[in-house]
């Protein structure tokens, strides 16, 4: 008898088109998302080479890094930002590829209106020129970024030159402690394992505390499977899956419904499936996590304090530790409690969902932001920011002194007007705390919505547990 | 895409881990709509001070103005996608990066754009990193073919690489080209699929 299979190896077998003798696959891309940024060298490429698309309608495209939070009536007021949306719009014209326009209630943050539409679907390859494609993996689907060439080679094609990953389990085992999310579950998994922790593998998230979350609160944690170094990130689909997908406008319509729940209930990984490398964590010992450094395995909890370089393991790994400190302005041994911020972010492809704004605002209602503090709400997109006003969350953001923007990618990469000024120090929702990802000298350190939103009304980071019980 | 068989050239070093996307090209130089002209934005951050002046980065001085190897600590090229990472490098002369561990976009990336990188045991990396040291002595050979590395005293490294990945860069290929050749199997994967999922 042959032995279990995992979630990963059944969706990367039913999408082999061709093996070849070395080992080289080609692998069928069911659905492939399309922004501004990374794909106008790719349609150029497919004009400069007279290709076609094969299946436009398998492909969607919107426009989100570049586009403005503030109001959109007047446009993009940087210029290259507007050329790269107007290429946007004009290759999508060009080739077929149907195009959420930025002033569409729809339009937002590529890898959220995936799921929102239904356009992700169990069991689905789905690519796009953007590393958070992992993100879809939410849904047991091999959602993985690749580069501008493979965009335009799945344009083309619809397909992909891989070779197959290796398989890695990481179980957080027990119920989610109050206070904690789906962020820091995997900021403390990221901070076990490392950004290069998952390098060549597919990671599959299980444990009752994954399996807890919520559909938002599972896309987090697949979100930042790239931030572990794996290609993607997985979690079985399961009831809570196919209720979110349920109705959504592009998902399967009664009848072939049916046939496709029954499809998908058979995706989960084997008992006896084998991974490659297996973690362990306890849920019970994960506290809200905060990120002191430059690489987002550089976490704490936030009872924690800023480590000591001298405490590295290698010397590598001690300059590392070093430059983040000299980089972030901290000193080894400072409380995080005790970090003031300037900026307070909550939006993102990782944290920008209805859910997430939700666990916000319950820290914001009834307080103030501090003074000095600027504090973001970026929702993730249109219909995000629609359901929010629905439930009042505006009046609670603003009421409290937030600012309350237009959906898009906003500060996560600062490519638009949203960004951090030299030496300014964030708490953020986002994926990244890089060297300059919010802004030339900017320091951010990445945290869970409802610890930003204590941030920004303490005006410094602090733990959510005590305002909140 | 340029072929790559064998390259003799500067190996510049640069002793960072963790080296991500971002570093290597910050999102500012992102929202060109080309594939080149991408050197301006190489390093950026590193390059240049606040005022614009530059810091005496390393593929600044006289010595490596015209280095084609780049030797880097682990997980080079974590973070982003962005292609827009090895068209800067590429666009700056440097065709082979030597490092311990790379993260697999970037890796990729790579192949697609003619940039042979080398993941080596840290402790060839190291004594490669020292080669690179000596500035414009540092000269060393990368010899696909072979999948052999030639410091400048002469001494030898092996290094691994995927069968096809070689085969494509040693003769510049067409990834669309070839996958475009396996369209009567992609059209059967599709008529296979559209009875089997028809909600796909």
């Amino acid at each position: 008898m042959s032995a279990g299979r995992t979630l990963f190896d059944k969706i990367w077998e039913s999408h082999l088109v061709d093996r070849q003798d070395d080992g080289t696959c080609l692998i069928y891309i069911d659905r492939h998302l399309v922004h501004e940024v990374t794909s106008p060298q790719a349609f150029e490429g497919l004009r400069l080479a007279g290709r076609q698309l094969r299946r436009p309608e398998a492909t969607l495209a919107v426009a989100d890094h570049n586009v403005p939070t503030t109001d959109r009536s007047a446009g993009i007021a940087d210029e290259e930002s507007r050329i790269q949306v107007e290429t946007l719009i004009r290759n999508c014209a060009d080739f077929g590829v149907p195009y959420i326009e930025v002033d569409d209630p729809r339009q937002g943050i590529v890898h959220i209106i995936g799921p929102e539409q239904g356009f992700t679907l169990p069991g689905m390859t789905i690519v796009c020129g953007d590393s958070h494609t992992s993100t879809h993996g939410a849904f047991g689907a091999l959602a993985f970024g690749i580069g501008t060439s493979e965009v335009e080679h799945v344009l083309a094609t619809q397909t992909l030159i891989q070779q197959p990953a290796r398989n890695m389990r990481i179980t957080v085992e027990g119920a989610r402690p109050p206070g904690t999310t789906g962020k820091d579950l995997i900021l403390a998994i990221i901070g076990k394992i490392g950004t290069a922790g998952g390098t060549g593998h597919v990671i599959e998230y299980a444990g009752r505390a994954i399996t807890d979350l919520s559909m938002e609160g599972r896309m987090t944690v697949c979100n930042m499977s790239i931030e572990a170094g794996a290609r993607a990130g997985l979690i079985a689909p399961d009831q809570a899956t196919f209720d979110y997908i349920k109705g959504r406008p592009m998902a399967p319509k009664a009848g072939a419904w049916e046939q496709a729940e029954a499809s998908w209930r058979n995706l989960p990984s084997d008992p006896d499936a084998r991974y490659d490398k297996e973690v362990t964590l306890a849920a019970a010992e994960i506290a809200p996590q905060v990120t002191w450094g430059t690489s987002p395995e550089d976490v704490v909890p936030v009872t924690g304090r800023v480590p000591d370089p001298d405490s590295a393991p290698d010397e590598g790994k001690r300059q590392a530790m070093e430059r983040s400190l000299a980089y972030m302005g901290l000193t080894a041994g400072t409380p995080i409690g005790e970090i003031a911020v300037d900026k307070v972010f909550i939006g993102s492809c990782t944290n920008g969902r209805i859910e997430d704004l939700r666990e916000a605002a319950q820290v914001a209602k009834g307080r103030k932001v501090a003074e000095g503090v600027q504090a973001l709400i970026v929702p993730g997109s249109g219909l995000v920011k629609h359901q929010a006003e629905e439930e009042g969350l505006d009046k609670v953001f603003m009421e409290a002194g937030f600012e309350w923007r237009e959906p898009g990618c906003s500060m996560c990469l600062a490519m638009n007007a949203d960004k951090l000024e030299p030496g300014e120090r964030c708490a953020s929702t986002s994926n990244r705390n890089f060297e300059g990802r919010q802004g030339r000298g900017g320091r951010t350190h990445l945290m869970s919505p409802a610890m930003a939103a204590a941030a920004a009304v303490t005006g410094r980071i602090a733990d959510v547990r005590e305002l909140v019980g | 895409m340029q072929k790559f068989t064998r390259l003799t050239g500067v190996a510049a070093p640069l002793p960072m881990v963790n080296v991500d996307t971002d570093k290597i090209i910050p999102k500012q130089f992102l929202k060109t709509i080309k594939r080149t002209g991408l050197s301006e934005g190489l390093f950026y951050e590193l390059r240049f001070d606040e005022d614009g002046n530059k810091k005496g980065f390393v593929l600044d001085q006289p010595a490596y103005r015209d280095a084609k190897i780049l030797v880097a600590g682990e997980n080079f090229g974590c973070g982003s996608s962005r292609e827009h990472a090895p068209w800067a490098l590429l666009d700056a002369g440097i065709r082979c990066i030597i490092a311990s561990s790379f993260a697999d976009i970037f890796y990729n990336n790579c192949f697609k754009n003619g940039i042979l990188p080398i993941a080596l045991p840290q402790e060839q990396v190291d004594l490669l990193m020292d080669d690179a040291e000596r500035g414009a002595n540092a000269v060393v050979t990368v010899d696909l073919e072979t999948q052999e590395i030639t410091g400048p005293d002469g001494g030898r490294v092996q290094f691994e690489i995927d069968p096809f990945r070689k085969h494509c860069l040693m003769n510049g290929l067409d990834d669309i080209g070839l996958s475009l050749q396996k369209a009567n199997k992609i059209d059967a994967f599709e008529a296979k699929r559209r009875q089997e999922q028809p909600w796909l």
